[in-house]
C-alpha cells in the first residue's frame, strides 16, 4: 500500500537523524515552494512505496514563522497518511506542546519517543503505556542515532496509516474555552480551525468573509473577558497544564525535580564562560577557516588534487584526443576554454564546500552552533544581523561560494537574506591577485601590503554600513527575537555529517553548476568571436561591448574598454581580471603569473590607470557582482530569481557608489 | 517577592506569574513553555552581557534581556 509519512517535531529532537535512518542517503533536497525553507523527501529504505517527507523543525503550529506555515499547510492541505511526531524524551514537556497541536488536527499520529538511551542513562523512567493512554496515540520508543526501534516504529505506522484518529481522549481545555470553541464550530469551523481561530490565527482570519470575521472577533473578545486576559494565552496555558499532568503521571525522574549536572552542562560552563567564550569561539572559527582555506591543509590539498587532475590530466587528454581526431580550432577552444573550463570551475569548489560543510554540520549537530549565536548575538544585533551571520561572513574571506551556502544555518529568513547580500563584500581569495597586480604596477614605492589590507578593511566597513542600512530599509520591521533553545551537547554521528556534506555538494553542483557552465560558455563565445567568426580578444564581441559600456565607468575614472572587459571576465572568476589584462596588454604567461603574486608589474597598466583610478577599480571589483559561481550559490540559497537579481543589483549599486566616492574624493586629496 | 526575569541574578529561581507584552514575543515565549506556574532559573549571562540563559521544564532557553523584562516572576 503506498502511503506518505510526514515527520514532525521540534528542532533538535533528532528529526533529521530519524529521516536519514528511514530513507538512507537517497534524498531529494530542495526548497518548499516560494520560501527558502528546506524541503527533504525520500523513500523508506525497506518499502519504496512509502514516501517520507521531513517537515521543518517547529515548536508549534501557529503561523508566525515560515517553518510553521510550511509544516501546517502540509499537514492540513496535503493530509499525509500518518504523521510521525518525533519527541525528544529528555525534553518531553516542551516537545509535547507540538504533539497536542498535532492531535488537534485529527490526522493519524504515531509518536516516536527519541533519545531513550539518554533517558535511561539518566535513570528516568517513562511509563509508555500510561503516556499512550493519556494521549490516545501509539508511542514507540526509539534511538534514532543507532536506528533502534525503527522497525517497530514503521510497523506501528503501517497499522495506523489511513485510519482516522479514532477518538481524542485528551481533555485539554476548560469549560470556558470549550464553550468558545463550540460557538466557533457553530459558525462552520472544525475542531482544529475553531481552536486556531480562538488563538487569533492571522492566516485563518484572512480566509474568512468580513461578516464571519466580525462574529469570530466578537467571540474572541468575549472569551478574553471571560478568561480574564487573552484567549490565546489561556489556550497555551491549558495545553501546558495538561502536559504537566500527563508528564507528572508518566515520567519518573531520578532524584525528583532537582537538576543533576550532566556532561553537557560541564562543557557548556567552559565554552560559554564569560572570559573563555570569545577566545574559544575565535579559535574554533579560525580552525574551520584554516582547514578549509589555508595552504597545505585539508581543503586546499583536496582542491589541488582535483584541479591538478582536471587541468593536468583530463583536459589535456580530451584536447589531445580532439586534436588527433582533427577537430576545428573553434571546437577545440569551445571544449577547452568553454565547457571544460566551466565544469572545472564547478568542481574546483567541491572539495572546499565538502570540507566546510562537514565541519559546520559537526558544529550544528554537536549543539555548539546555538552557542555561537548566544555568544555573538549582542555584537551582531547592532548591524541587524544574527550572531550566526559571523560564520558566512568569515568564510567569505576564503570563498563566497561555500560562505553563501553556510548562510543556511540562519533560521530567520530576513537575516539570512541580508547576510547573503553582504557576504561577497568580504574580500575572497580570488580577489587578492587583483590587488597584488595593481599594487606592483601602480604603487611600486608605497607599502603594498597596506594597499591590500585597506581593501579587506574597506569590504568589512561597507558590509557593516550596508547591514545597518538594509535592516532599516529593505528588511525593516524584522521582528527579531532571541527566544531560542540551547540544545544539549551531543557527539555528532558520522552518518548525519556525511549526508549533510553530500547534500550540499549535490545541491551546488546541480543548481549552481548549470549557471556557472552556461555563463562560462557565453563569455567564452563573446571573448573569442566577432560577427565574422573567431578572432583575438581585442577584436571580439566582448571588446565591442567593453567599448560600448566604458562610458558608464567615466565617473569612476576607468573609462577604458580593457578595464570594462576585465570587469566582465572577472565574473567568471575574479582572478581572471589579471589574466585578461595580460592578454589585452600583450604580456606573456610568465609575467602574468608574476603579476598575480605582485612580484612584477604588468606593462601597460599604468597607461590606463592612475593610482586613484586603480584603487577605484579594485574597489569596484571587490564590491560588484561576485563570480558566477557565487551568483549560482545565491540563486540556490535564495530559492528565487527575483531575490538573486535584487542581490546582484544591490551589489552593483553599492560598488558603483563606493568606487565613485573613492575616485572623486581621492582626486581631491591626491 | 515579585520581580521580572531580567532582574534575577544568576542562580536565582522563581515561578512565572505572567508575561507583560502582547503579540509575537509573548506567543513565542508561551509556546516555549514560559507559562504561569512554570519554574524558571537563571543559569548564565552571555559574555557580552546579553542574552541570558535560563532553564525551565527541563531544558535550556536563551532570551534577550528586553524579552526577559516582560516576564513577571515570583522569586522562590
Amino acid at each position: 500500500m503506498s502511503m506518505t509519512i510526514a515527520l514532525a517535531g521540534n528542532p533538535n529532537s533528532g528529526k533529521t537523524t530519524l529521516f536519514n535512518a528511514l530513507t538512507g542517503s537517497k534524498q531529494h533536497v530542495g526548497n518548499w515552494p516560494g520560501v527558502t525553507v528546506e524541503q527533504k523527501k525520500g523513500k523508506y529504505r525497506k518499502d519504496k512505496s512509502v514516501d517520507v517527507i521531513d517537515l521543518p523543525g517547529i515548536y508549534s503550529l501557529s503561523p508566525y514563522t515560515q517553518e510553521e506555515v510550511v509544516a501546517r499547510d502540509y499537514i492540513i492541505k496535503e493530509t499525509p497518511s500518518v504523521v510521525i511526531n518525533i519527541v525528544d524524551a529528555t525534553n518531553i514537556e516542551r516537545n509535547l506542546y507540538l504533539t497536542l497541536q498535532l492531535l488537534e488536527t485529527k490526522i493519524p499520529v504515531v509518536i516516536a519517543l527519541n533519545m531513550m538511551d539518554e533517558v535511561e542513562a539518566a535513570g528516568t523512567k517513562i511509563d509508555i503505556p500510561e503516556l499512550e493512554k493519556s494521549l490516545g496515540v501509539k508511542i514507540v520508543p526509539i534511538v534514532a542515532r543507532s536506528s533502534k526501534g525503527i522497525q517497530e516504529l514503521m510497523d506501528a505506522v503501517k497499522e495506523v496509516g489511513g485510519k482516522n484518529l479514532a477518538s481524542v481522549p485528551l481533555d485539554v481545555f476548560n469549560k470556558k474555552l470549550k464553550e468558545a470553541i463550540e460557538e466557533l464550530k457553530n459558525l462552520g469551523a472544525d475542531d482544529w480551525k475553531a481552536i486556531k481561530l480562538l488563538e487569533g490565527d492571522e492566516i485563518l482570519m484572512e480566509t474568512l468573509e468580513e461578516a464571519e470575521k466580525v462574529k469570530v472577533e466578537a467571540i474572541i473578545t468575549k472569551t478574553d473577558g471571560i478568561v480574564g486576559g487573552d484567549a490565546e494565552a489561556a489556550i497555551a496555558d491549558a495545553r501546558y497544564q495538561t502536559i504537566s499532568k500527563i508528564v507528572g503521571k508518566a515520567v519518573n525522574k531520578k532524584g525528583g525535580v532537582t537538576h543533576v549536572e550532566t556532561l553537557s552542562d560541564k562543557i557548556d560552563k567552559v565554552v560559554t564562560n564569560r572570559i573563555l567564550a570569545i577566545p574559544i569561539f575565535l579559535i574554533v572559527m579560525w580552525l574551520i577557516f584554516a582547514i578549509t582555506f589555508n595552504d597545505g591543509l585539508l581543503g586546499v590539498w583536496l582542491q589541488t588534487l582535483v584541479v591538478d587532475f582536471w587541468d593536468g590530466t583530463l583536459v589535456p587528454a580530451v584536447v589531445g584526443f580532439l586534436e588527433n581526431a582533427g577537430a576545428a580550432d573553434w571546437a577545440l577552444s569551445l571544449v577547452e576554454e568553454g565547457i571544460l573550463a566551466g565544469i572545472g570551475g564547478v568542481i574546483s569548489f567541491l572539495p572546499q564546500i565538502l570540507i566546510l560543510f562537514l565541519l559546520l554540520s559537526i558544529l550544528e549537530d554537536s549543539g555548539y552552533m546555538a552557542r555561537v549565536a548566544f555568544v555573538m548575538d549582542r555584537l551582531f544585533r547592532k548591524f541587524g544581523l544574527s550572531g550566526k551571520s559571523f560564520i558566512p561572513l568569515l568564510m567569505g574571506f576564503g570563498c563566497s561560494v561555500p560562505a553563501l551556502m553556510a548562510s543556511r544555518t540562519l533560521e530567520n529568513d530576513k537575516e539570512r537574506k541580508m547576510t547573503m547580500m553582504i557576504t561577497p563584500f568580504m574580500s575572497c581569495g580570488a580577489k587578492l591577485p587583483i590587488y597584488l597586480m595593481f599594487a606592483a604596477a601602480l604603487f611600486p614605492n608605497s607599502n603594498q601590503g597596506l594597499i591590500t589590507y585597506s581593501l579587506y578593511i574597506l569590504g568589512i566597513v561597507v558590509a557593516i554600513i550596508c547591514g545597518i542600512i538594509l535592516s532599516k530599509t529593505m528588511f525593516k520591521g524584522n521582528v527579531s527575537n532571541f527566544i531560542m533553545e540551547l540544545p544539549q551537547y551531543r557527539v555528532p554521528t558520522l552518518r548525519s555529517v556525511l549526508i549533510h556534506g553530500w547534500e550540499k555538494l549535490k545541491g551546488f553542483a546541480i543548481k549552481a553548476g548549470t549557471i556557472i557552465l552556461a555563463s562560462t560558455i557565453l563569455i567564452w563565445f563573446l571573448a573569442n568571436f566577432n560577427f565574422s567568426g573567431m578572432c583575438e580578444m581585442e577584436d571580439s564581441i566582448l571588446a565591442s561591448i567593453g567599448n560600448g559600456i566604458k562610458f558608464i565607468f567615466t565617473p569612476l575614472g576607468f573609462a577604458d574598454w580593457r578595464a570594462s572587459v576585465g570587469v566582465v571576465t572577472g565574473w567568471i572568476a575574479k582572478e581572471n581580471i589579471v589574466a585578461t589584462f595580460g592578454v589585452l596588454f600583450g604580456a606573456g604567461d610568465e609575467i602574468v603569473e608574476a603579476a598575480m603574486e605582485g612580484a612584477e608589474a604588468l606593462p601597460g597598466v599604468t597607461e590606463v590607470f592612475t593610482q586613484v583610478s586603480a584603487y577605484a577599480y579594485m574597489v569596484f571589483n571587490l564590491l560588484c557582482m561576485p563570480c558566477f559561481a557565487a551568483v549560482g550559490a545565491i540563486r540556490r540559497e535564495m530559492g528565487s530569481w527575483k531575490w538573486t537579481l535584487r542581490t546582484v543589483a544591490f551589489q552593483m549599486v553599492v560598488a558603483y557608489i563606493v568606487a565613485f566616492l573613492i575616485y572623486n574624493i581621492g582626486n581631491l586629496i591626491f | 517577592m515579585e520581580t521580572t526575569l531580567k532582574e534575577m541574578r544568576i542562580g536565582n529561581s522563581g515561578v512565572v506569574i505572567g508575561i507583560g507584552s502582547k503579540g509575537p514575543m509573548k506567543r513565542r515565549l508561551m509556546e516555549m513553555g514560559v507559562t504561569p506556574g512554570a519554574t524558571i532559573k537563571v543559569v548564565k549571562v552571555a559574555p557580552l552581557g546579553d542574552p541570558i540563559e535560563v532553564t525551565l521544564r527541563g531544558y535550556e532557553l536563551s532570551l534577550r534581556k528586553n524579552e526577559a523584562e516582560q516576564i513577571k516572576v515570583k522569586l522562590a
